[in-house]
């Protein structure tokens, strides 16, 4: 007899989802949909809105990464002032997004993800959180907390709040860096330094227990796209798109940010609220591509400084393989981690970020603008249409975790196939299609354009229809 | 010039005939709540945060709108007042969109304060939210009816103190909007001289300067204090 199996809510991931799992009559798992509940629609209310307002709007979409909705939309208001930014203020853009990465990566590592990577897939679900994982191994978790306190604090030091700063303006920013306020942020930077390096030992030494979780918890060929620098470095904040696909062949490169959408379309499925963008070229659903972390150290040649070159030409193998298994976005976001700390230390020793001249003045020059940047999930665009007097009369946001939509379906439906067994239901089999979703740390708050944590359940649905079993937390 | 004697909250105090309550109690150190209120400019009564307790009055009366008058006992801050204050600005927030969060002035906000100040911490009524337009096409200013209460200090420093009359009121209660001459657009008026004035002394972030984002805006009322000081007094002194 064939059901479904719906796991509502999903936990330890940002939003609200619900997994459904259908069983065919055989009793194999047949099928299985990542479902987005919830409806915002940003786009539709900043209509008729002043575009100088956008970034402080844009930063309300989410808690855990307003920055990089306030760095895009600055960018998208720079385009339509038709401006270039002052170099003191184009670093405190790049300062503050590494530190954005490094706050949301170290959230999604060590709070989310390591309960599951350091105590086990199969372990006590009560105590597999970060409040376990702070009773288990205290130090690491108190490490881990630490770590994303430093980005926090960049955060807060520079956009005035640690959450929703509405500092990022078109034209610039709105502070002057002060020496004291720079050299308290250089303060953290050796700590964080030790802390990646146990957290990379710690992850390269579970990896091996990890092997069949490796190969079948999302491992599938896909393209990956992501933003690069003009040597094919990695970028956060400015650059052209770059395609490679499952074996690392380059499919497009230099592809311009304000033209996404000539090669970027967005389709619906009734049974989501998250839109599911793809590559136009090749089709959709065939142009499913991965946007984030793996995708970012797929498309680089290097990373671009020093420390996490060295993580990643291990990553790769010493090769440049395209790493294909969604359990290495975990790898990805610790190298991503180093790579910003590292840039960090580098903007902060650059003596121009403190320069007093952080924001030009324009008129309207422009009636469109897109801005483009590197998320924690990946490439985040921002496009506004406004009319003469400077309102808003389109908002388009193409967010990261839509554009891994298509990818989570796969990996959820790949990893329910493997895991589930809907004869013998077990909460460990459940966890494991949970944590095919956290590989991705979906931002549903984002792509939905939601607020507060996002629990996932999931469901076991029958042929007919009706709901057979329904794990929830 | 004859003088009056009173009690406001329990204390003596004295006031010219003719002058307000409001004026005499803010200057004995009593400070009364205002929205509409601003020095240098004619008041209306618009907001009624103002309202006070007379003895031997049923009514509570404005005491921007209401004259000192001798052994007059009024109370500034009862238990009933504070309730009514309340509630009116629970009225303000329900009627248009106010969403501080977002604004322009979020921090800086004279209503924000108010609310603040007044343990204002939740709306009993149901927002009306009122589809409202933006109006940008000024060259340096912004008008969002949005957050606009309706207070008029606009209306009356336009016309006061500028001369030129640009702003006034159409409509009647809360379908009440601002409106620059006859009604155009803000950048077509032909009276508007683009001083700035209104932009000011506006509580909110109703009227701001563009270019301006979230909590971002600043006013500055100095200007009124120095041009009525001027005018009335022929001192240029700030």
């Amino acid at each position: 007899m064939s059901e479904t199996i719906t796991i509502s809510p999903v936990t330890r991931i940002e939003g609200h989802a619900r997994v459904s799992i259908y069983v065919d009559d055989a009793g194999e798992v047949d099928s299985a949909q990542f479902h987005v509940v919830e409806f915002r629609g940003f786009e539709k209310m900043c209509e008729g809105r002043p575009f100088h307002e956008m970034p402080g709007l844009m930063s309300r979409i989410c808690g855990i990464c307003p920055v990089s909705h306030v760095l895009a939309s600055s960018k998208a208001g720079d385009a339509i002032l038709g401006v270039q930014v002052p170099p003191a203020a184009e670093k405190q853009r790049r300062l503050i997004n590494c530190a954005q990465v490094l706050q949301s990566h170290a959230l999604s590592f060590f709070h989310l993800s390591s309960p599951d990577l350091l105590m086990g897939m199969d372990s006590d679900p009560g105590k597999r959180n970060i409040f376990g994982l702070v009773d288990a191994d205290p130090d690491f978790a108190r490490r881990g907390i630490r770590l994303r306190q430093f980005g926090q604090r960049i955060v807060e030091i520079l956009g005035g709040k640690r959450i929703h700063p509405s500092w990022g303006a078109p034209g610039g920013v709105l502070k002057v860096l002060s020496t004291a306020e720079r050299d308290e942020m250089l303060g953290w930077v050796p700590e964080a330094y030790e802390t990646l390096e146990i957290a990379f030992r710690r992850l390269k030494s579970v990896l091996d227990s990890f092997q069949e979780e490796v190969r079948h918890i999302g491992n599938f060929p896909t393209l990956f796209l992501g933003m690069v620098n003009e040597d094919g470095e990695m970028d956060f904040y400015d650059g052209r798109i770059r395609i490679v696909d499952s074996e690392g062949n380059i499919v497009a490169d230099g592809l311009d940010p304000n033209r996404y959408a000539t090669y970027l379309g967005e389709a619906s499925e009734e049974w989501s609220y998250m839109k599911f963008p793809y590559y136009k070229p090749l089709g959709y659903p065939g142009g499913m591509y991965r946007v984030g972390p793996l995708a970012r150290v797929n498309v680089v040649h290097a990373m671009g400084a020093p420390r996490a070159d060295r993580e990643l030409r291990e990553f790769r193998q010493r090769t440049w393989v395209v790493r294909n298994e969604s359990f290495h976005y975990h790898q990805a976001r610790l190298i991503e981690m180093l790579y910003s700390v590292e840039a960090i230390e580098d903007l902060l020793n650059d003596p121009e970020i403190l320069k007093e001249h952080v924001r030009v003045n324009a008129g309207q020059n422009n009636s469109e603008g897109i801005g483009c940047c590197e998320a924690p999930r990946g490439t985040l665009f921002h496009h506004y249409q406004v009319d003469d007097d400077g309102r808003i009369k389109k908002a388009n946001l193409l967010i990261a975790t839509s554009q891994n939509n298509l990818a989570i379906n796969k990996a959820v439906e790949q990893t329910a196939k493997r895991f589930v067994n809907p004869g013998r239901l077990a909460e460990g089999m459940l966890n494991r299609v949970e944590a095919a979703i956290r590989c991705y740390d979906p931002c549903l708050s984002c792509s939905t354009h939601a607020v507060g944590q996002m629990p996932l359940s999931i469901e076991l649905i029958g042929p007919d229809g009706s709901v057979l079993d329904r794990v929830a937390r | 010039m004859s003088v009056k004697t009173l009690t406001i909250d329990g204390k003596m105090v004295t006031g010219i005939a003719g002058e307000t309550i409001f004026n005499v109690a803010w200057n004995s150190g009593v400070r009364i709540p205002r929205l509409c209120h601003v020095g240098g400019v004619s008041d209306v009564g618009a907001c009624r945060l103002c309202l006070v307790e007379i003895e031997g009055q049923k009514k509570l009366m404005a005491s921007c709108m209401t004259n000192v008058e001798e052994g007059m006992v009024v109370r500034t801050n009862t238990e009933r007042l504070q309730s009514h204050r309340r509630l009116i600005l629970e009225l303000l927030f329900a009627e248009r969109n106010h969403i501080c969060a977002v604004c322009v002035m979020n921090g800086q906000c004279e209503l924000q304060d108010m609310a603040e100040e007044l343990g204002m911490d939740h709306v009993r009524m149901r927002y009306l939210f009122p589809k409202l337009e933006v109006d940008t096409s000024h060259e340096r200013f912004g008008l969002d009816h949005n957050r606009c209460i309706l207070c008029t200090r606009c209306v009356r420093v336009c016309d006061e103190v500028e001369g030129a009359h640009t702003w006034d009121l159409k409509g009647r209660g809360v379908n009440s909007l601002i409106i620059a001459d006859l009604g155009e657009p803000w950048g077509q008026s032909d009276t508007c001289t683009s001083c700035g004035k209104c932009v000011q002394v506006c509580p909110t972030g109703a009227l701001f300067s563009k270019g301006r984002t979230v909590g971002e805006m600043r006013k500055d009322r100095r200007f009124l204090k120095y041009i009525v000081t001027a005018r009335e007094k022929h001192q240029w002194i700030r």
